[in-house]
């Protein structure tokens, strides 16, 4: 089947297996390698791009649900070599370590604050039901976004 | 200004933040083709046949390999030899990368499926027909020592690995006579799945015309991957296999060891000629990822009228799963048994330990690896012999206490600390928790209807193993030192080449603190390497909290030898005695004068030697050391637990975690807090949430997300960290390590936490995960 989308601000098209997965379109047809998949059963959040700038895990989708729709991965939010503020916050609050969780990490807490300006330290937790992390004990993630969400405030 | 002790941002940070992160399954080889495992589904079978003619004509299937085609290759070896009390060696069953007689647990491989995509590798792999009879399987260290039971190995009678002890048995049963107080429990360490985020994956590749067989993998250690798939397993010289273990998403222990998947999809690559990759799915890292813990023993302490400790006497059993996995006979032995005497001074210890095959996966270590199954049961039993003496829990602690003054302090269980402050590590930590205001928070949730309780463990653990020839002692078969290499460029930038390997640690921030440190450059000047065995010259790799310890006292050795050529250097230009050439920030200076070279200026006259002193010295500024441990390193600490019951539900918050660890010298202690938080994590995760369960038919019934618990965000608190540091005595660094601490300390401190929240209401032990099913559970049968 063929689709068409914008990725990352660009258009593409792709012949593609009905079957095949978003995650799988981005990572192999694509090569946006920064899209992660730790898990099989939707549960880890590694994966977590924007479609149509709501944060949704890339495993749950197919390829041919994103038909038509705008879908942003993590090498989209540096902009002009500029790290996206989470981006930032991550990096000064140490909120990552292996960085394998962290593209999914940064893409749904980016999503939280669209929704939420500033969450209290339950909302970020509870937020991040859908994320797992094995190194930081999260932490330094709550605090990443915290440090985020009150750096954007005078913004 | 020095760079060692400042919070630096991570350099690793801006790839892994912007997408640009080069992990195993990121890398795309030209013309690669993908592999896919066909597993066994029984815990316990034979094999009668193995058909493959049907998935053989499935679309885009280029081989399919079963064990028989392996044979002549070696099995996967075991990297540690343990001794029975009678001096015999343990049992060593053959581990072969594909069975081909019975498969002995869930996820053992039969076969591989090689196709041209990763969709037909795996639907060819489900019409791999594969005939097998169940067999009665032993899914747990009872089923596996029970009368009659099913034999795991045809080789290894009782399904017994090794029956080992450490310690004398005369001094430890005196010491039962003359007690006036004996305390005892049984202790189970519930088995774990350790889930580092990123799968478990290996890519092959083989170049006939160089005869060079690259192997992309996901490992914590590449040249030990080098080591043992090419001497041991393959047959192929170093020189012409190279092992990258690229960025490595976490390991806690399970991508140490040489595993049957990249073993033959590195034999199944040479033997096509051209790359094969596979990446393992979560289940399969479920199913067949080195397991962690699984351990159950009886513990008594001899104590006297004042609560004094006398004795100990440990015995244990230990869960090795189906076969050997690469350090798996050394977790439940050496990094265990040594550790029983714990911060204590209590001056006769026995340990026994009794280890056993079922169908289950390998056991093998998992972050803290032996250490935190001693500390567990220590901590736990001292809790309960205060509460059976009636003395407080901190004074008994307080009373057997190591004091400042007694280092450097011999255990009668082979190690000897060098430095430690336990009692201040443990002062600091009350304060912090505010230990002395507890019961006016308990008091007031139980207003709220809440059980409130407060735990404590102290904890020493022995990291950075050893002196080599002790480690071979001990049963290891290899060394345990580590390399670095630095490499000063013309115009004084340095690249560093370690043998360790970073999957989150921060190695190349902090090593090039430590580095920039020593030669008084930025750390901006400095780059650190890992992972390619074509690049760095040898190295052991990283886990057991040694990277620092071991790996940075090789850094800075070569470091030290950068400089001593560089005073040859400098004093020849600055025509002066070498003896009187001293080097700090920066500057080499003749003693007593103004007359100095920057670091730059000495790194070009080494690489362009016009005015040089050729004759004595060679040119160019290259350094390479191999640094071997005088001794463990010995971290130690107390860490603290506030937590809360629900009665009614039995669900459990972790109110308030304090931890105060000594872990030598600090590089970057915002790296160092991160580190302890994570260990942390696991260690409460352990205590309260993860349990790997297998059945009685050795079916895995904890095999996804679905049903084996992570600890997540909400699960925890926010952590205080705080340390009490005294410097190792004998590396360079001054570093003890600090990459194990927080899963070894924190675990049997939120168990003493929820034993003292129930203690009201009758209970006395609850075992771990203590979920909130075993804790109504506890309360309703307490309360009859």
């Amino acid at each position: 089947m063929q689709v068409t989308m914008t990725v990352n601000n660009k258009s593409i098209t792709r012949d593609v297996e009905p079957r095949m997965l978003l995650v799988e379109l981005i990572r192999q047809e694509l090569a946006l390698t920064g899209t992660h998949v730790g898990c099989d059963t939707s549960q880890c959040g590694a994966c977590t791009v924007m479609v149509d700038d709501k944060s949704i895990k890339s495993c749950t989708m197919l390829a041919v649900e994103a038909d038509g729709r705008s879908v942003k991965t993590i090498e989209s939010l540096e902009t002009n070599g500029e790290l996206h503020p989470m981006q930032a916050a991550f990096k000064e609050c140490h909120g990552l370590q292996c960085g394998f969780c962290t593209p999914g990490m940064v893409m749904s807490t980016v999503d939280l604050l669209q929704n939420n300006a500033n969450p209290s330290e339950g909302e970020i937790r509870e937020w991040l039901e859908g994320n797992i992390c094995r190194c930081t004990g999260y932490h330094n993630i709550v605090k990443a976004v915290q440090h985020c969400a009150g750096g954007s405030k005078g913004a | 200004m020095g760079a060692i002790g400042q919070p630096i941002k991570r350099k690793e940070d801006h790839r892994f933040l912007t997408g640009r992160g080069r992990y195993t399954d990121d890398i795309v080889r030209p013309n690669q083709a993908y592999a896919h495992f066909v597993r066994s589904p029984y815990a316990h079978a034979k094999i009668n046949a193995i058909d493959t003619a049907d998935a053989a004509e499935a679309e885009g299937v280029i081989a399919i390999y079963t064990g028989k085609d392996l044979e002549g290759i070696g099995g996967i070896p075991c990297g540690w030899q343990i001794h029975n009390k009678d001096g015999s060696p343990m049992a060593e069953p053959a581990h072969p990368a594909l069975v081909s007689d019975k498969v002995r647990y869930v996820g053992d491989m039969v076969a591989i499926v090689v196709a041209e995509t990763k969709v037909q590798a795996k639907a060819a792999a489900q019409l791999v027909a594969v005939d097998y009879d169940p067999i009665d399987a032993v899914g747990s260290i009872g089923a596996a020592i029970a009368e009659g039971a099913a034999q795991v190995h045809d080789d290894v009678a009782n399904n017994r690995c090794f029956d080992w002890h450490l310690g004398e048995k005369d001094p430890v049963d005196a010491a039962f006579a003359k007690a006036d107080h004996v305390v005892e429990m049984d202790v189970v360490n519930n088995r774990l799945i350790p889930n580092a985020m990123e799968p478990r994956a290996a890519i092959a590749e083989y170049d006939v015309s160089s005869d060079m067989t690259t192997l992309w993998t996901t490992s914590q250690n590449p040249h030990l991957i080098r080591l043992l798939l090419g001497a041991f397993v393959l047959s192929i010289p170093e020189h012409k296999l190279r092992v990258i273990a690229p960025d490595v998403g976490g390991g806690f222990g399970s991508k140490i060891y040489l595993y049957a998947e990249e073993t033959v999809v590195t034999w199944a690559a040479r033997k096509l000629g051209r790359a094969v990759k596979w990446t393992a799915d979560r289940t399969e890292a479920f199913q067949a990822d080195a397991h962690g813990r699984d351990q159950v023993g009886h513990a008594r302490l001899a104590l006297d009228k004042d609560g004094k400790f006398l004795g100990l006497h440990i015995k244990n059993k230990a869960n090795m799963g189906a076969y050997l996995s690469t350090f798996a006979p050394a977790v439940p032995t050496y990094l265990h048994g040594t550790l029983f005497a714990g911060v204590y001074t209590t001056p006769a210890i026995y340990v026994e330990v009794e280890a056993v095959f079922t169908n289950t996966a390998p056991v093998d270590a998992y972050r803290g690896a032996g250490r935190p199954e001693a500390t567990y049961q220590l901590e736990r039993l001292v809790d309960k012999a205060a509460d059976q003496l009636g003395i407080d829990r901190i004074e008994i602690r307080r009373k057997n206490m190591i004091q400042k003054d007694q280092f450097p302090y011999q255990t009668p269980v082979a190690l000897e600390y060098d430095t430690g402050d336990f009692v201040a590590c443990l002062d600091l930590a009350l304060k912090e928790a505010d230990w002395a205001g507890f019961e006016a928070r308990r008091a007031e949730a139980k207003s709220r209807g809440k059980l409130r309780g407060i735990g404590c463990s102290t904890y020493l653990e022995a990291c950075g193993i050893a002196p080599s020839a002790l480690a071979g002692a001990l049963g290891a078969r290899a060394g345990l030192y580590e390399s670095g290499s630095i490499r000063v460029h013309p115009t004084g930038s340095v690249t560093v080449f370690t043998g360790t390997h970073s999957h989150g640690q921060g190695h190349e921030t902090a090593f090039a603190q430590l580095v920039a440190d020593h030669f008084g450059v930025d750390v901006d000047a400095v780059d650190i390497q890992h992972g390619d065995s074509a690049q760095t010259a040898f190295g052991m790799g990283t886990y057991g909290s040694r990277s620092l310890a071991v790996g940075g006292s090789a850094i800075v050795q070569a470091a030290d030898k950068v400089i001593a050529k560089g005073k040859k250097i400098a004093a020849h230009l600055l025509e002066a005695s070498e003896a009187d050439i001293e080097f700090a920030d920066g500057k080499f200076t003749v003693k007593g004068t103004d007359r100095e070279k920057t670091f730059g200026e000495i790194a070009l006259a080494a690489y362009v030697p016009h005015n040089y002193p050729i004759e004595e010295v060679e040119p160019g500024l290259e350094e390479t050391a191999f640094y071997d441990p005088k001794n463990f390193t010995f971290p130690g600490g107390c860490h603290i637990c506030e937590l809360e019951v629900d009665p009614e539900t039995g669900t459990i918050e972790v109110c308030n975690i304090v931890v105060t660890d000594d872990v030598g010298r600090i590089i970057n202690p915002m790296i160092v807090e991160g580190q302890i938080h994570g260990g942390v994590a696991q260690g409460i995760g352990q205590a309260l949430l993860e349990g790997c369960v297998y059945d009685e038919d050795g079916q895995l019934l904890t095999g996804s997300y679905m049903n084996y618990t992570m600890p997540r965000a909400a699960d925890l608190p926010m952590m205080k960290v705080g340390n009490h540091v005294t410097h190792c005595t004998h590396n360079p660094v001054g570093a003890k390590g600090v990459g194990e601490v927080g899963s070894i300390g924190v675990t049997p401190a939120v168990i003493n936490a929820v034993v003292d929240a129930l203690k009201p209401v009758g209970v006395k032990d609850i075992e771990m995960p203590a979920t909130p099913q075993r804790v109504w559970q506890a309360i309703q049968s307490a309360q009859g």
